[in-house]
């Protein structure tokens, strides 16, 4: 009886997020991938429908048009590899700050681990946007920061970092440094110490510790805060909107254009779909490769 | 070097350790023989894996030294030590294999890759892992990875091996097994075991010396059978194994043999000089299985009037409770050799329970 309500419970428990998927994930998916199909028409909704009926007879009406644009056109092609090689830049520059940021966070002591955590989620407090154009006030020309480094003689000459390429990544990095510091934190504070301990013991010197130890250990959270800060920092569209020029236009706002400017939903929908199978695909390889790596032995 | 090639391998003075103003081990001395198995043998926080760390390295003497193989180990860190440390946990390396695992050492070392080969498979033998090599340490057994950690250990030939609670971590009826692997393998290969246990069974069956902690300090170092039998206090009389307790005044007799009248009202002859003979008040212990029962009155210049409350068979013993006649209770063991067979007595018998003088150890009070 008690294995009766057990399995009635545990395949509840499968169902609902399975249930949550197939709802908020796989139909919008269905529906945009569907609508990237429809011909554009001057009506509201600014589509023709896709199925017609005509003669009695149920006529399905595909275009091809959005998809064709999105891959032929070099504009769009030129907006994903910028949102991509943002992505990754921003990606890197997590990795390098963030690492030793929740290093230093897991092996601070007790009481200070929870201050040093609070304050990396802190800025989550105050919006988004003040956040951007805070950042914006300080890298202005002629701003605070500017006006430091002249002071202090590192620059010595005014360089515009406002909208530009740099700005953009400089606020991406900021803005998404929580969301690699905290699965990272999460993992390398799991980390035994008795590991590192053993190392030790075994002659090991701290550099080698790092290296052959703590490295490697914490590599799943490396990726999965990578995947945190990559995936939607390629949709990105309000930073480089904000503090970016002409050169950093990228895919996320291309999309917000086609959509909401041009009215063209299709075309819009199309760069939707590629996006989230240009995400995918890394995913997916990287599944692959860590189930890979887990069962071969080092 | 030739000197030091005779004296312990170990040897420890005056070593201190507190956390936090709280004292944890208050100057320790040890002296560990080569090629011999130590016990620390002690509760949970007696300070026994304090001294286990500050041995390895992984922690700093408050004062005191640790002089390994007659080289003052002060300010030298772990990794620079001729010891090495088997973790409870066993703390093997989930990402690496068996042969990783036991290659680390040798690799952290910039050990030579002929070399380095060799030795791994030296203890792959030694520890009979063939045919695990490649597995991680999840894929193992409990008694597979206790082995590879052994191995891991062993292949840097460490001049001390330090075993944490070596068979912890193991089911129970493995144990038995596991612990006799471990003494066959220190008897091959000749290392310093220092074994740290709360099991004071395990302890006396694993070690030629035990060193029985409490409270931060050592209290008795000795053989297996000097800690049993001679134990030096009562904590240790009573840590190891089951012992009959007599609190009394000490008297002499007129011929100069040596009395304890107890508070409950017995006359002991005790013949026994340790230091604890000297004081006005002592304990005196008598081990269950020192302890003659009979129907009739034993020979013995102890003997007491007692009823058989309690008799409990366990295979190759039995254990006695009798009751004697002024309400105390005797804990006795039995032998169940065949000699014996008719002579045991039943539950509600009226026995006599007997001890030899020289059977009695005294204590302090």
């Amino acid at each position: 009886m008690n294995r009766q309500t057990l399995t009635w419970l545990d395949r509840l428990s499968v169902g609902i997020p399975f249930a949550w998927l197939l709802v908020f994930l796989g139909l919008p998916l269905l529906c945009v991938t569907a609508l990237a199909f429809h011909s554009i028409a001057d009506s509201i909704p600014p589509v023709e429908p896709l199925l017609r009926v005509s003669d009695g007879h149920i006529v399905l009406h595909a275009s091809f048009r959005a998809f064709r644009l999105v891959l032929t056109d070099p504009l769009y092609r030129h907006a994903f590899l910028s949102a991509l090689l943002n992505a990754a830049l921003t990606t890197a520059g997590c990795v390098l700050i963030g690492f030793p940021f929740a290093l230093a966070i897991a092996r601070a002591p007790g009481r200070r681990r929870n201050l040093y955590l609070f304050l990396a989620i802190l800025p989550f407090w105050t919006a988004f946007l003040l956040r951007a154009y805070a950042w914006m006030g300080l890298i202005r020309d002629s701003g605070p920061v500017e006006s430091l480094l002249l002071w202090l003689g590192i620059l010595h000459e005014p360089i515009p970092v406002l909208y530009s390429p740099a700005a953009v990544l400089l606020v991406m990095i900021y803005s998404y440094l929580p969301f690699f510091v905290l699965p990272m934190y999460a993992v390398l504070e799991k980390l035994p110490a008795e590991l590192l301990a053993a190392a030790a013991d075994l002659g090991a010197r701290p550099g080698y510790v790092f290296r052959t130890v703590t490295l490697p250990l914490s590599l799943p959270g490396v990726i999965s805060g990578g995947i945190l800060v990559f995936v939607p920092a390629v949709g990105e569209y309000v930073i480089p909107d904000l503090v970016g020029n002409s050169r950093t236009v990228m895919i996320g706002g291309i999309l917000w254009d086609e959509f909401f400017e041009n009215r063209d939903w299709p075309l819009a929908a199309a760069i939707a779909v590629l996006t989230f199978a240009i995400l995918m695909l890394p995913a997916l390889l990287m599944r692959r490769w860590l189930s890979r790596t887990a069962m071969v032995a080092a | 070097m030739a000197t030091a090639a005779q004296g312990p391998i170990l040897q420890i003075r005056g070593l201190c350790k507190s956390f936090g103003g709280a004292s944890v081990l208050s100057n320790i001395d040890l002296d560990v023989p080569r090629k011999s198995i130590v016990a620390l043998l002690g509760r949970s926080g007696s300070g026994k894996t304090t001294l286990l760390q500050l041995i390895a390295g992984l922690q700093e003497a408050d004062a005191g030294t640790v002089t390994i193989d007659g080289r003052d180990m002060t300010g030298t860190s772990p990794h620079d030590r001729p010891v090495n440390l088997m973790f409870q946990s066993y703390a093997l390396f989930p990402h690496l294999s068996v042969s990783g695992n036991i290659a680390y050492g040798l690799k952290a070392r910039h050990t030579a890759r002929i070399e380095r080969d060799r030795q791994v498979a030296w203890a792959i033998q030694l520890l009979r892992l063939e045919g695990l090599e490649r597995r991680r340490p999840d894929q193992l057994s409990g008694g597979q990875r206790q082995r590879v950690a052994l191995a891991r250990c062993l292949v840097m030939k460490p001049a001390v091996l330090l075993l944490d609670e070596p068979l912890a971590a193991l089911d129970r009826n493995l144990r038995a097994d596991v612990q006799k692997e471990l003494l066959a393998i220190q008897r091959a290969v000749g290392t310093t075991f220092i074994v740290v246990t709360h099991d004071q069974d395990e302890a006396m069956a694993m070690s030629d010396y035990i060193a029985v902690m409490e409270q931060g300090l050592i209290v008795q170092f000795g053989t297996p059978r000097e800690v049993y039998e001679r134990p030096s206090t009562r904590f240790v009389a009573s840590f190891l194994g089951t012992i009959n307790l007599f609190e009394g005044d000490v008297t002499l007799d007129v011929n100069g043999s040596r009395r304890l009248r107890t508070d409950d009202g017995l006359a002991l002859r005790v013949a026994d000089d340790s230091s604890a003979a000297g004081a006005p008040r002592a304990t005196v212990g008598v081990r269950p299985e020192k302890i003659v029962l009979s129907r009739d009155a034993t020979s013995l210049a102890n003997d007491f009037m007692g009823t058989l409350v309690e008799i409990s068979f366990v295979g190759s013993l039995s254990h006695a409770t009798i009751r004697l006649a002024n309400g105390r209770s005797l804990e006795a063991t039995l032998v169940n050799s065949d000699s014996l067979r008719e002579a045991v007595p039943a539950r509600g018998d009226s026995v006599h329970a007997g001890f030899a003088p020289e059977a009695a150890v005294l204590l302090p009070a």
